[in-house]
């Protein structure tokens, strides 16, 4: 059954005074997936997240989202569409219980439409949107202030933020980076959870081959460019992408 | 063709007014609202060197913009120098010295201190009468200024890109962080700047005012003025400036040949929210805030 | 050198600790504690007139109308992230608003305060919107110039009076209403600011100013929530214009004067910025402070912003700041 694609983007391109940052990319999300976007630093992949959330305006090209034009619209409209994004750099309140940073998704516009008119207690739907991200409730870890929580900890905080907004798309910006291997073997399952539940997510990662255990398929990018696509397998084999993170093959 | 020249004359007038408080936002991003007073002070300086003092009128010129220099130095190294990085304090700190000055300039009988009220001071120009341009009588003082304007500016340019205070200048402008990983030393270069954007607040003061009458009230004029030049040229750009400098130079003198003086300052505040409607960072500005922080 | 033998060390106080959370309710005693600074603030602010003569009952209006100043530019400053510096704008159109209905309409103050102070809040935000998409300085900048500018534009239309401005206007029945009115308002201002605050409105708000992005990304349109912002800047000052213009029964340019804009910043930061109350406490102190000085003319200023001044690079926390810690916390030497 042939399904229109939940994200499609077109030509997207922008260049920062000279750099070229994105040329010419274009792929299609679909429904439910998980498509993993790699390639080496400098290759833009940010950039792509911030052109597709509507952070960064593109100099061409279009993002379709469930088959309406995003491409210049607001990051907060884009948002309350249903496509959320997280951020590498989090800063979130030091001093405030960490269920309270999920306090502002819940008051978005999205957030009101779907759980309709008086939301109840915000705070008890934070903490309990943080215990589905793994805070144990009993040991009262959603009330701890950010500032005392750990990397693993932050970076589910952040998905809490972008899930509290129930989307049906999550941009990730290197969720993993930073964490341990076993952190991020804790983190897998929500991930795999959130698929489960319906959430289409695009992965900008560097852990390969963690990256590979979720991804249904991935996508490589390289000085701004798409230079490969489809199962991880294959697309590893592919010369260009091998060129991309090793460098050309010593001929003679 | 009159139009054509008091209006270039005012647009240098402005760019005089713009430059030294462009300059100080550019490297430190500090907004010296005292920039108005200090034009002020200067004047009402030279005039005291000049009447008080009996100095010849080039020292009392050459006496107040050292002063100028060292006030703005003064006002980093004891204000804002404590203050860099919180932005709210940087504002009103600064706002607090300027409104000291002018304030403290018409202050009546303290100390014996008369207090500067009333019209009555003038700085002389320095050189009287006019003379014909191009069909049109220019006054010499107003050549002079076109002339100093100019001269400044390219002194300006010449000095930030090829001596080396100018060039850490312009570092610190682009990227502060970079510029004091290679040594410089941002709080001095920060004194330089403001010492320099006071000094040429005075020396916009002492080619100016002989057209006119010094008085405390036009402090808050003339940081108008420069705060309007910065916010259509945009920050950081000194193309920018420069080009707000004339089109509000041209605008003011247009306005007043067709409705009238009273105009005016509708029409300065009327180009600050036409340019905030359309384009918000400035003509010119370089305002990349979302993709700079992204 | 030899380090000090000695240093200052705080502790809260049990009390304050017990009190904290839930359980604070549970004792009398505790329950005092917390209501005590409440009580005696707004006891002592309404006691005031009882105990006032008249010529200091005119300055406690006077204060009140500071007070309202102040709370709206330390919520603006420092829960938004807005520096305005042209509180004389609020003053300004709330007068000549409540002013013009009194002359022009014949209304009686208790109609033409609510209009005028609802009315001036859209003008104001109307003015104030384009300049949001400015950042910090420009916004202060922009906002200092438009109370100047409202000026000229009066007198290039001769609207209102021009220079003269209205006068004769309707004044209160009588110097109790007078009073209690401004007073009432202040306290009822200062609570509902500070309620809202600790609301999740607040913490947007908060959230806006540090980190707006992420709140962008949350679905949040940044520009909607400072608008609201700026409109509950705009009423609180406009109901102070408001109010003023039938205190003196009488409006004119000087409604658009500085003096309006620069004491209730020096007054916040006197009292602590960020703390409300201390904006609010600041003006009660700086009012009075500013009618003894009535007598030598420009140096007021000159002493406020020197006031300012000292506070802000010195003490930047303000009175209210010494105040809480004296309250909450106990001090004692102990040998290092």
């Amino acid at each position: 059954m042939a399904e229109e694609p939940i994200l499609h983007v077109e030509k997207l391109s922008k260049s920062f005074g000279g750099v070229q940052a994105v040329f010419d990319v274009g792929f299609d999300l679909n429904h439910g997936e998980i498509l993993g976007v790699i390639g080496p630093n400098g290759a833009g992949k940010t950039t792509l997240v911030n052109l597709i959330s509507g952070f960064v305006t593109p100099d061409r090209g279009e993002v379709m989202f469930k088959g309406e034009e995003i491409t210049r619209k607001p990051p907060h409209r884009i948002a309350n569409l249903g496509l959320a994004r997280t951020f590498q750099v989090m800063r979130p309140y030091h001093s405030l219980p960490a269920y309270k940073n999920l306090i502002v998704p819940l008051n978005s516009p999205r957030v009101r439409r779907t759980r309709g008119g008086k939301l109840g207690d915000r705070d008890s739907v934070a903490i309990d949107l943080l215990e589905e991200v793994g805070f144990e409730r009993d040991a009262r870890v959603p009330y701890k202030t950010a500032g005392s929580l750990p990397l693993g900890y932050l970076k589910r905080l952040e998905l809490a933020r972008c899930m509290a907004l129930r989307p049906e798309v999550i941009l990730c910006d290197e969720i993993f980076s930073g964490l341990s291997m076993s952190e991020i073997s804790s983190l897998i399952p929500l991930l795999e959870k959130l698929k489960m539940e319906g959430v289409t997510l695009m992965m900008i990662e560097h852990r390969l081959r963690e990256l590979f255990r979720l991804a249904d398929r991935v996508m490589v990018m390289s000085f701004g460019s798409k230079i490969a696509e489809g199962i991880a397998a294959e697309v590893m084999e592919e010369p260009r992408v091998k060129e991309a993170y090793l460098g050309k093959e010593k001929t003679g | 063709m009159e139009i054509i020249i008091y209006g270039a004359i005012n647009s240098i007038v402005f760019a005089l007014i713009a430059v030294g408080f462009s300059l100080v936002y550019g490297v430190s991003r500090i907004p010296n609202f005292a920039h108005g007073s200090i034009y002020v002070l200067v004047g009402f300086l030279t005039w005291s060197f000049l009447n008080d003092l009996k100095m010849p009128y080039w020292a009392a010129i050459l006496s107040s913009l050292v002063i100028a220099a060292a006030l703005g130095l003064a006002i980093y190294r004891f204000v804002l120098m404590r203050l860099r990085g919180l932005p709210t304090s940087e504002i009103i700190a600064s706002f607090a010295v300027s409104l000291i000055i002018l304030e403290g300039l018409r202050m009546q009988g303290i100390a014996g201190f008369k207090g500067f009220i009333g019209p009555f001071y003038v700085l002389p120009p320095l050189i009287e009468g006019k003379i014909l341009v191009m069909g049109v009588f220019v006054d010499y003082q107003r050549l002079i200024i076109m002339g100093g304007g100019i001269s400044m500016l390219l002194f300006l340019w010449a000095f930030t890109h090829y001596s080396k205070m100018g060039l850490s200048l312009r570092a610190i402008a682009q990227d502060e962080q970079a510029a004091m990983m290679l040594g410089i030393n941002s709080d001095r270069v920060a004194m330089v700047a403001l010492a320099i954007g006071s000094a040429l607040a005075g020396l916009a003061a002492v080619l100016i005012l002989p057209l006119g009458n010094i008085a405390a009230e036009q402090g808050y004029r003339v940081l108008i003025y420069a705060l309007a030049v910065c916010i259509i040229g945009g920050l950081g750009s000194w193309a920018g400036t420069i080009l707000a400098s004339f089109v509000l130079g041209f605008a003011m003198i247009i306005s007043t040949s067709l409705f009238g003086a009273l105009w005016e300052s509708v029409v300065l505040v009327g180009t600050i929210i036409l340019i905030l409607l359309v384009k918000p960072s400035g003509l010119l500005g370089k305002q990349k805030e979302l993709e700079e922080r992204v | 050198m030899p380090a000090e033998t000695r240093r200052k060390k705080r502790l809260d106080r049990s009390i304050k600790v017990r009190s904290e959370g839930l359980y604070g309710l549970a004792s009398w005693r505790e329950m005092t504690y917390l209501a005590c600074p409440r009580v005696i603030l707004i006891a002592g602010l309404l006691v005031l007139p009882l105990v006032l003569d008249m010529y200091w009952q005119r300055v406690l209006c006077a204060a009140g109308i500071y007070a309202l100043l102040a709370l709206s530019f330390d919520f603006l400053a420092h829960f938004v992230g807005l520096v305005c510096l042209g509180g004389a704008m609020f003053i300004g159109f709330g007068g000549y608003i409540s002013g013009s209905l009194n002359e022009y309409m014949g209304w009686a103050p208790i109609v033409t305060i609510p209009i005028a102070t609802v009315a001036g809040a859209f003008l104001s935000t109307l003015v104030l919107v384009p300049c949001l998409r400015l950042r910090g300085i420009y916004f202060a900048i922009v906002s200092f110039m438009l109370p100047l500018f409202a000026v000229y534009v009066i007198i290039a239309l001769s609207l209102f009076g021009s220079t003269e401005g209205l006068s004769a206007l309707a004044t209160f029945p009588n110097s109790w209403v007078e009073q209690y009115l401004i007073l009432v308002v202040v306290l009822v201002a200062l609570f509902s600011v500070r309620r809202l605050v600790s609301e999740d409105i607040g913490l947007i708000l908060r959230s806006i100013k540090d980190n707006d992005q992420a709140v962008k990304a949350s679905g949040i349109s940044i520009t909607i929530y400072r608008i609201k912002a700026v409109f509950i800047a705009s009423l609180i000052g406009c109901f102070a214009g408001a109010y003023l213009c039938h205190l003196y029964g009488w409006v004119g340019l000087s409604l658009f004067a500085m003096d309006f804009s620069i004491l209730p910043i020096a007054a916040t930061v006197l009292g602590g910025m960020g703390s409300l109350v201390g904006a609010v406490l600041g003006a009660f102190i700086l009012t009075p402070l500013s009618e003894a000085l009535r007598g030598f003319g420009q140096l007021r200023v000159v002493l406020y912003c020197l006031v300012l001044l000292c506070f802000i690079l010195y003490k930047p926390e303000g009175l209210m700041n010494v105040l809480e810690r004296k309250y909450h916390q106990f001090e004692k030497w102990e040998k290092v």
